[in-house]
């Protein structure tokens, strides 16, 4: 990866990226940030190796021995529950040639054995065996050059884990900031605990990551985006709620967070029954929703219940709790290609049923197989074509609701703090 | 024995079927496509990778529609704001290793192996797995009563989603 000490000229061609005049309502920001690599090693260097970045939920590896591999950041790691319970992450590369240790997508082991010179590591990472092992001076053995390499910081919240592989850097609740409360807002839908239901999707957008970031929690394309989305929904006989999309408020949660919060027309597991859920679904999350009002207090109670909310924790985690809950988190594979992979969450206790509701909601919209994410992917990617014009038509507009004294969901305001947070960052010094 | 309980059905006439579903399906003729399916006909498209006993009840799939679902998916990929497929794509598939597994004709199991490219403004995808069908002749017509089609990758980073029927 190039430096990016190495050229001075490169931070000065990253100032005025984004383009904010507030007396006149504008705000834009430059196609050039979708499109060029220099860009891009900007991004990797200040904002993927300095960002806290998500990492996994603790329900993947549940049971001690579990491990799991994932790319993250650029990274590729290895994500362990130990015997003693506790979850480490490592980079996944044998400290005697680099090979990867561990090739399993997921699985439970008592050992990781590189297989090349079967170089053998325990859970905590430490080198166990490995044959020929008196050959090496008791220096080389002891210099601790030979155990896996620890991700610089681990940390976790409500069950969430985070990787930042600086050394030293804001603590994550204080990184997190007030997107902990709406974290809270998911978490706190069972009392036993939240879990990430089997299966992954792992797509990809031929598109800038930084394109899912916004649409992510883009209020204004639902209605024409998602058109065929909204037919479906009337389709289903008792298949809506009485209640109306895009009634609703962005907030900005600081340090480039941000969440729109709104009710909508589609049923929620967690506790808005659809008509089409029955006598028995209705009894279900009445009951979830009378414990919810005994635990916190009816307006709260009624926010996890009923409202929608789609977050985005800066850089590039998306924490949707919606027709079903979705835990997302995509990376660049260069300016115009980004790797998704997605996740459903949801209560450990609740019925068999209500958990075949909620995938049977998540998949009418969301996923690579959707009525709407589908759709998604085709928008974003018609935007990077787009920007092939750009040496002409250099900007993005994203002034909409720029003066409005309470923004609603289906302005801008949550793609504008994502975007001031992204330009400050991006603008530092090496 | 009991003539209902028998498989009549022989591979020639399943062939015919499976390629004539393929054959709908490359045209875009998309309704005569769900005539192929019973009323009660479920179609599913797990995660790539997943196993032949993935249960979409308790994991997340791609894809798992009942009838109602999957009338509403083919009515919507008619539409010109089924924005991921207009203008539709190009696409052709090739289904072999052609297998009955078993059954009579009121409820009999095959499977197939697929091949399925797509081509869309400049760029080609490749989809490749198999099917497993559950199905019934009726009136000396067959009918699908379940689809699942399996994508043999690791992941569909190379293919970005599935827009499109398999």
């Amino acid at each position: 990866m190039a430096s990016i000490k190495a050229d001075p000229s490169a931070h000065r061609r990253v100032q005025g990226l984004v383009h904010e005049d507030p007396a006149r309502g504008i705000f834009r920001v430059a196609r050039r940030t979708f499109v060029e690599p220099d860009i891009l090693v900007r991004e990797q260097a200040l904002i993927f190796d300095r960002c806290w970045l998500y990492l996994g939920h603790e329900s993947e590896i549940a049971q001690p021995g579990d491990f799991l591999t994932r790319d993250v950041g650029g990274r590729t790691l290895l994500f362990v529950r130990a015997k003693d319970g506790v979850i480490r992450a490592f980079f996944n590369t044998c400290p005697h040639r680099g090979a990867m240790v561990c090739r399993e997508k997921q699985g439970n082991a008592g050992m990781f054995r590189c297989f090349y010179h079967s170089w053998a590591f325990n859970l905590e990472g430490k080198l166990v065996n490995r044959p020929g092992d008196e050959c090496y001076t008791t220096e080389a053995r002891e210099a601790g050059h030979h155990d896996l390499v620890p991700v610089p910081q681990v940390d976790h919240y409500r069950g969430l884990y985070f990787v930042n592989f600086q050394r030293r850097s804001e603590p994550l609740v204080a990184y997190l900031a007030q997107a902990a409360e709406f974290i809270d807002l998911i978490m706190d839908q069972s009392e036993v605990g939240m879990e990430i239901v089997g299966g992954t999707q792992e797509y990809s957008i031929e598109a800038n990551w930084k394109l899912l970031c916004e649409n992510s929690f883009d209020g204004y394309h639902a209605v024409s985006t998602h058109a065929t989305y909204l037919d479906y929904l009337q389709s289903r006989a008792g298949g809506l709620v009485k209640r109306n999309l895009s009634v609703g408020q962005a907030h900005d949660l600081g340090n480039g967070h941000a969440v729109i919060e709104y009710g909508a027309p589609w049923g929620r597991p967690i506790a808005l029954a659809v008509p089409a859920w029955g006598v028995e679904g209705e009894a279900e999350v009445n009951a979830v929703k009378a414990r919810l009002e005994t635990r916190f207090d009816p307006a709260r109670a009624e926010r996890i219940a009923c409202l929608n909310r789609n977050m985005v924790i800066f850089p590039n985690l998306v924490l949707n709790d919606i027709m079903a809950i979705t835990v997302r988190t995509f990376f660049p594979a260069g300016p115009a290609r980004n790797l998704v992979n997605a996740w459903t969450l949801a209560p450990k206790d609740e019925s068999a049923t209500m958990r075949e509701r909620r995938l049977f909601n998540y998949l009418e919209f969301l996923g690579p197989g959707g009525f709407a994410t589908p759709d998604d992917c085709e928008a974003l990617a018609l935007c990077q074509r787009g920007y092939a014009n750009l040496s002409e038509a250099g900007w993005n507009d994203l002034s909409k609701g720029m003066l409005s004294p309470e923004p609603k969901i289906d302005d801008e305001v949550q793609m504008r703090v994502f975007w001031r947070e992204w330009q400050r960052r991006i603008a530092e010094e090496g | 024995m009991n003539a209902t309980a028998t498989l009549t059905v022989t591979r020639a006439e399943l062939e015919d079927f499976l390629f004539l579903e393929a054959a709908l399906l490359d045209a875009w003729r998309l309704d005569e496509w769900l005539g192929l399916f019973d009323r009660d006909a479920r179609y599913l498209v797990p995660a790539a990778g997943a196993p032949d006993d993935a249960d979409p009840t308790t994991t997340l799939f791609y894809i798992a529609d009942d009838h109602h679902r999957l009338t509403e998916r083919i009515k919507r990929l008619n539409k010109p704001t089924a924005h991921a497929e207009f203008p539709h794509s190009r696409c052709r598939r090739l289904v072999s290793n052609v297998r009955l597994l078993g059954g009579t004709d009121q409820a009999f199991r095959a499977t197939s192996n697929y091949l399925t490219y797509r081509s869309k403004m400049g760029e080609t995808q490749t989809y490749f797995g198999h099917h497993l069908y559950e199905m019934c002749k009726v009136d000396d017509q067959l009918l699908i009563t379940k689809k699942t089609t399996f994508i043999d990758a690791d992941d569909i980073r190379d293919q970005n989603k599935v827009s499109i029927i398999l």
